[in-house]
């Protein structure tokens, strides 16, 4: 019967209750989406692997690095494997259209790459095709790409007019991997660049490698780093994680106020909440006087009051976490490749349920004070 | 020294209250016996300290000086979670404005006293559905309390009162919100509690028709007890 009580009391002021819910359901959607957009901003690292090696030019990232390095770096003692890759940076169509590209060696970058996967008939040609290109599930599907499409890039780091051939398009093992990446032979690259611009040739943006045991990332990191001291190009090798840690921390106040938003946004349904319970028990303390008098004990009352607080504070979460997923699909969508890893997480659920729970109990605190500790002669004489 | 100790035994009860700097008394010194299966009535002015009486009696005020025994139970001396439990035990209430749940049905108001027991769910459902059948709402049992009149609801109190089996019942102006018929039918009811079930009933009321029900009233002024006067009942 108590919680028959709980609920029944909850749905007593039906317009009250009803806008109470709507402001927790709003509040916890964009708590929500808030964590939604933050995670998103850390994907590129949350989708990192840990045996993974990134080795970059020490100065800045736009600095190359020769190609001289790769059999050096496959030498060193720990590496199981390199990769390296070109930072394309064309346009399609216009400037709006934007997605990464990569000019990737194709034969040792996918299989650094586990996580994209492939149709072994399509990856076979695109290896077998130097104009071939391999897109994400997300982009193939945001422009209308088949295979066999003719995708025509205007270059901007690497002027000229570039067509590629789509060959593939892979799908991301799980939600955490980046579908919306646009990769072609480093070969193709060379090859022209070795035409328009020699001296740019036969260089290499980064090295991926990977490890035999990621348990010696920093060891491994530092041995690189040595090998190419001194050298024309200094090195400077990090974790995956890392690397993509390093461009989000460019944005990081953004991230923080984003965050600070989403905080006050809860604060903000906190105080509405607590006048809310705090009105309600103002006029239903003759009710818990009542009580008291028949012999139920302050931690009834108590009982009474957080139960319906929760429950209503629990309900409007419920909703506002069911609408946050296709809300947040459709901002995804409509983000198209800002956020290439877009998707309400397990622990952003936990979160905004958490968020409902504190809600619902702070809110009650005081409110549950006062009719606990009603003087019950005053509780029967007060009128709601 | 009387061969059976009386049911409510009262003894230089006092009560004040501060109302700013100035304390007002409203008990002064009360001495009284309430016989087990009496029906007594206390009458009064408004201010006159009855109510406050009642309320010392069922354990829901504390007084400031004095002893009131229950049952041979000095409850002044109880700390609070013990009375609470006294309460529930002991004392059947019955308000003016009957202050049951709104949200709760006749049926779940009747058994809420009930939860304070060890009775499983289908006992108490059975008692409660007795009780309301033994205060003629047995055809109201799924109306709340909004959906009855008055007198109804003052039943459905009554039979909430009794469902425990108290030792008293203390009703403070059981009357004073109906009409006459609805009035009566109250007291009829409170009569036959009394006589049939030997429930000792200590009643507050300014309605003479409710004072004739009474086996023996006592009247107060200004926080003393004036005259005794001998129902005709």
């Amino acid at each position: 019967m108590l919680l028959k009580l709980i609920l029944k009391n909850a749905l007593r002021h039906k317009l009250r209750t009803g806008l109470t819910l709507t402001g927790i359901v709003v509040a916890i959607l964009a708590f929500g989406l808030l964590h939604t957009i933050v995670r998103a901003w850390y994907a590129g690292a949350d989708a990192t692997s840990s045996s993974r090696l990134v080795t970059r030019n020490a100065i800045s990232l736009v600095f190359p690095m020769p190609l001289s390095y790769q059999p050096k770096l496959r030498a060193i003692s720990g590496v199981a494997g390199v990769s390296y890759a070109n930072w394309f940076g064309g346009v399609y169509i216009t400037e709006k259209n934007f997605f990464p590209q990569f000019a990737v060696q194709a034969d040792t970058y996918f299989k650094l790459y586990p996580e994209f996967l492939v149709d072994d008939a399509q990856m076979k040609d695109f290896l077998h095709d130097r104009k071939g290109a391999l897109v994400g599930r997300k982009i193939a599907e945001m422009y209308g790409w088949k295979v066999g499409d003719v995708v025509p890039l205007r270059g901007t780091i690497w002027p000229g007019n570039w067509e590629f051939v789509i060959r593939g398009i892979y799908h991301g093992a799980d939600q955490k991997t980046d579908q919306s990446q646009f990769f072609f032979h480093w070969d193709y690259l060379n090859e022209t660049a070795k035409k328009n611009y020699p001296r740019r040739a036969n260089t290499v943006g980064v090295y991926i490698l990977a490890l035999q045991d990621p348990a010696r990332a920093a060891e491994i990191s530092t041995a690189i780093d040595a090998t190419f001291k001194n050298s024309l190009a200094e090195t400077l090798t990090e974790t995956e994680k890392a690397f993509q840690l390093s461009f989000v921390a460019m944005t990081e106040t953004i991230l923080t106020a984003v965050q600070a938003v989403s905080y006050v946004v809860i604060l903000i349904i906190m105080a509405v909440m607590a006048n809310t319970m705090a009105m309600t028990v103002r006029e239903r303390l003759a009710e818990y006087a009542t009580l008291k008098a028949l012999g139920f004990s302050a931690g009834f009352v108590t009982r009474l009051i957080f139960g319906e607080s929760v429950a209503i504070a629990l309900i409007g979460a419920a909703i506002g976490i069911a609408l946050t997923f296709p809300i947040a699909q459709a901002f995804g969508n409509a983000m198209g490749t800002l956020f290439p890893i877009f998707y309400v997480a397990q622990e952003t659920v936990v979160m905004q349920v958490g968020a409902a729970l504190i809600v619902g109990l702070v809110a009650a605190v005081a409110p549950s004070w006062r009719a606990a500790t009603v003087n019950i002669v005053k509780g029967l004489r007060s009128v709601g | 020294m009387p061969l059976i100790m009386p049911l409510i035994e009262i003894r230089n009860l006092s009560k004040a209250y501060r109302r700013g700097d100035q304390t007002v008394p409203v008990l002064a010194g009360i001495s009284l016996d309430v016989e087990a299966g009496e029906f007594i009535g206390l009458m009064g002015p408004s201010g006159s300290g009855k109510s406050t009486l009642l309320n010392l009696i069922a354990g829901i005020d504390k007084p400031d000086a004095g002893v009131l025994r229950v049952g041979g139970i000095d409850i002044t001396q109880l700390p609070e979670a013990a009375l609470a439990d006294w309460r529930a035990a002991n004392v059947g209430f019955i308000f003016q404005f009957y202050n049951l749940m709104p949200v709760l049905t006749a049926l779940e108001n009747v058994e809420l006293p009930l939860l304070l027991t060890p009775l499983s769910r289908h006992e108490r459902r059975e008692r409660a559905e007795f009780f309301l059948g033994l205060v003629g709402l047995a055809d109201r049992m799924t109306h709340t309390p909004a959906e009855l009149s008055g007198g109804q609801q003052q039943r459905v109190a009554i039979a909430r009162a009794m469902i425990t089996d108290p030792t008293i019942l203390v009703a403070d102006e059981p009357t004073g919100d109906l009409d006459r018929v609805s009035g009566g039918e109250i007291l009829d009811l409170m009569d036959r509690l009394n006589r049939e079930l030997k429930k000792t009933i200590v009643m507050v009321t300014h309605d003479p028709k409710a004072a004739e029900r009474a086996h023996r009233l006592r009247h107060l002024e200004k926080g003393v007890l004036t005259d005794e006067i001998e129902s005709p009942v």
